[in-house]
């Protein structure tokens, strides 16, 4: 028999936009609910966003399998760390651990971008954003996955944040009231749908702030 | 009778003539006349008395040894262990189930030390004995549950872990190299064939319990859950913990009940396993008026079964309960009405 | 998994052929399958061939299975891939059993079990060639999911595998609703293997379907479903074609 399949790949990219915005007491958390492969549609409501701790929230999209084994063990660690500490990790802690998940498997990586979000010591928003093999930092806003070529630079744009070159340095944190980043991850991500085969159907923001986590969803383009 | 006689075991005479042997016979001969039935748990009563013949016990120095009896020394060493320890109670309701324990510091000087464990969200253990070996055994527990919730994303039935838990106990009963856990654990947990209450013993023996009590004076405790277990099945939340706080002080003889000497915690049906805080404790306490009282100087301490030991820890405390071994439960001299 | 480890793996399976003791591709494949929830549970339809490359090889394999009491599985791709997967579900469900403890796996659980195994293959280069179909019912609890060779998992409200997804699921997203009655299920599932019928070369008009509600399961007798080949371009294929026969 002649060998039908093209070489077997370990990988797919199962596409997915992801955005995070920190302000001075909220932190914003987005992504499409669309999962994809090739040019089919798998489903059309498949959350990306986790709630890895009290205040830590993390979005991903790239190839689902590492992604969801990337989240069982970040919640595993997290639940060992709570047994041993007694507490919920900090935001820095888990963005610090995401890291070192990811590098962990540096010669055979997750195939996941990830932006962490969630609230510091002080209950200011941050945001950390990543690469597949941990190589990370922490910025006022962050886009990943397949639509961040198109969001990226509008966000650049409407958010001007100061330059991390500043000395002394700058909060990164964005200067909008919660609302109006609210309103600006909806712009980007019906923006971002309009182009990006692989962002659409359903919009999903997580909200964290003082009072603690809130959910919302807005339905986007389905073609 | 020579030694080579005895390896051998050709001829259960042989060993049957050993002096030494002859004596655990004849002090079994006599329990079975007091008309105390034999009870593997207690049988430091046994030993000691051995001991006292001057004959020392050429069948405890390791594990894997057999005594001709049938018995394995160093197993119920371990399980004295566990009396040591101080105590530690459980009871159920269709779905709650309550752990409860007694916090003794060491010294004056020292803090307590922890003895109820969060598991996972619906299983947690209560412990007496040796708390090192108790720590280590819930870090097991906490491990299978993580392990178990990853492959399937639900959580691991009580019932199955708690085998686990006792063959990992067993296996020390059997190797030469190994020493006992000499701690007794609670388990308390909820899975979707209910609540459930389980007892775990060093000698890898498991039991499941409607409500139970380990630990130092636990028999004061357990004598208040046997009058009263009936009523558990479909006692409220509420209700199961002011059983807690009954029994708890139960173990502890006269002494007040506070919360700076307890610990509650529950899991149950919408509630994930937690520990209450210590002002919850104190204010059920005092909302249930769990008073500690003083003991009425005409009781006289009655002997435990196995009361060498428990004595010997607290040779000055009177017990609160008469009710023990032998005695009808409902006409003990119980230290309250409810 | 550490470095050499996956460099050999990849060597391995860039290597030459011959040597290879991983599957790199299928053998003998079975086609799509087709599931969704409906009013009282969960239905999933596969046709019985079994296809080595172009030649259709047999002609009767099942390849919908009871999983336990709660769930029955769908599959495609490689069938030996299958009935070794489905010797692992055998021993699982068996070990469950024997605790005999009122507890049970559920879908849900043998979903995730399901896709554990696919992902560690997966990663050891090594994969089940096969993409699942996983339907069940359990306190009421209605579950459908897939998982493919490489771990990529999800549920939805109608799921399918291969051509099936191209064909079958923009049919049940037109028609699909939460309160499809059984007969409604049936059927809009012989819709979806229908067209798949006419338009999947590897389909065979020998089917299956599994119903699984709260009471348990049932897999029906292989049964087909009625045809039209009266067309025009049926009839003659080659009018026209000058030169053919």
């Amino acid at each position: 028999m002649t060998k039908q399949q093209a070489n077997w790949s370990p990988y797919d990219n199962n596409g997915g936009t992801c955005v995070a915005i920190a302000g001075s007491d909220y932190c914003v958390i987005a992504s499409d609910t669309r999962m994809s492969t090739g040019y089919s549609i798998l489903t059309r409501d498949y959350s990306k966003i986790i709630q890895l701790a009290d205040k830590s929230v993390m979005a991903s999209s790239g190839f689902q399998a590492d992604v969801r084994a990337l989240q069982k063990v970040l919640s595993a660690r997290h639940l060992l760390y709570q047994h041993q500490h007694n507490k919920q990790m900090s935001c820095p802690a888990m963005a610090q651990l995401l890291s070192n998940t990811l590098y962990y498997k540096r010669f055979f990586p997750y195939y996941s971008f990830n932006v962490l979000g969630g609230l510091d010591h002080e209950g200011k928003g941050c945001v950390y954003t990543y690469d597949a093999v941990g190589s990370y930092e922490r910025v006022g806003y962050s886009s990943q996955g397949s639509g961040s070529t198109l969001i990226t630079p509008f966000l650049d744009n409407q958010l001007k944040s100061p330059s991390p070159l500043l000395l002394p340095a700058k909060d990164a944190v964005t200067p909008l009231s919660e609302t109006e980043a609210i309103d600006l991850v909806r712009t980007c991500f019906v923006s971002a749908t309009e182009r990006d085969i692989y962002t659409g159907d359903k919009l999903e923001i997580v909200v964290l702030n003082a009072s603690g986590i809130r959910r919302e969803y807005m339905e986007l383009r389905k073609d | 009778m020579s030694p080579n006689d005895f390896k051998t075991g050709q001829d259960a005479k042989h060993w049957a003539e050993d002096p030494r042997v002859r004596d655990e016979h004849r002090e079994r001969e006599r329990e079975r006349e007091r008309g105390d039935t034999y009870k593997f748990v207690e049988s430091i009563h046994f030993c000691c008395t051995i001991k006292f013949t001057m004959f020392r016990n050429q069948y405890d120095t390791d594990v894997t040894t057999w005594s001709p009896a049938g018995r394995l020394f160093q197993v119920e060493y371990a399980m004295e262990a566990v009396k040591q320890g101080s105590a530690a109670i459980g009871l159920r309701s269709k779905t709650h189930v309550v752990l409860a324990c007694v916090n003794k510091a060491n010294s004056e000087l020292s803090s307590h030390q922890k003895k109820i464990f969060k598991v996972d969200d619906h299983i947690g253990v209560a412990i007496a004995g040796l708390t090192a070996d108790g720590r280590v055994l819930s870090r097991y527990m906490r491990n299978e549950c993580i392990n178990y919730s990853y492959t399937y994303e639900s959580p691991l039935p009580v019932g199955r872990l708690v085998v686990q838990l006792a063959d990992k106990a067993q296996v020390c009963t059997q190797r030469s190299w190994k020493r006992p856990y000499g701690v007794g654990l609670l388990v308390g947990g909820l899975d979707e064939s209910g609540a459930h209450l389980y007892y775990n013993c060093p000698s890898g023996n498991y039991f499941e319990y409607q409500a139970f009590a380990i630990g130092s004076r636990s028999q004061a405790a357990k004598t208040y859950l046997e009058r009263k277990f009936e009523s558990f099945v479909d006692s409220s939340r509420e209700n199961l913990i002011k059983d807690a706080l009954f029994a708890l002080r139960e173990t502890l003889q006269g002494e007040k009940l506070t919360s700076s000497i307890c610990t509650i915690s529950i899991v149950g049906v919408g509630e994930a396993f937690h520990t209450l805080d210590q002002e919850t404790v104190q204010g059920l306490i005092n909302e249930f008026e769990v008073v500690g009282e003083e003991p009425p100087a005409d009781e006289a301490a009655p002997p435990e079964q196995g009361a060498g030991t428990e004595a010997a820890l607290a040779p000055a405390a009177p017990a609160a309960a008469a009710a023990d071994e032998g005695a009808p439960a409902d006409q003990g001299v119980a230290p309250m009405d409810i | 998994m550490n470095f050499a480890d996956s460099a050999s793996a990849m060597k391995n399976l860039l290597g030459s052929e011959g040597d290879s003791q991983r599957t790199l591709y299928p053998y003998v494949t079975g086609t799509s399958v087709v599931a969704i929830k409906y009013k009282d549970g969960i239905l999933i339809a596969a046709d019985m061939g079994g296809s080595y490359g172009s030649t259709l090889r047999y002609k009767t394999v099942e390849r919908l299975k009871p999983v336990g009491k709660h769930s029955v599985i769908g599959a495609s791709g490689e069938i030996s891939d299958f009935q070794e997967i489905m010797r692992y579900l055998d021993e699982l469900i068996l070990y469950d059993n024997m605790w005999d403890d009122g507890n049970s796996l559920g879908p849900k659980e043998v979903h995730n079990y399901l896709t554990r195994v696919m992902y560690n293959r997966r990663n050891k280069f090594n994969p089940l060639w096969n993409s699942l179909v996983l339907g069940g019912v359990k306190n009421g609890q209605k579950y459908l999911g897939t998982v493919s060779m490489i771990g990529v998992q999800y549920e939805d409200s109608h799921v399918a595998t291969g051509f099936g997804n191209h064909l079958a699921r923009p049919i049940l997203r037109d028609e699909w609703h939460e309160n499809l009655t059984y007969e409604e299920g049936v059927k809009l599932l012989e819709k979806c293997m229908r067209v798949l019928l006419y338009r999947d070369r590897s389909a065979v008009n020998k089917l299956q379907i599994a119903k699984i509600t709260e009471e348990g399961f049932t897999i029906s007798q292989p049964y087909s479903l009625k045809t039209f080949w009266d067309f025009a371009a049926f009839k003659n294929p080659t009018v026209g074609a000058e030169g053919s026969w």
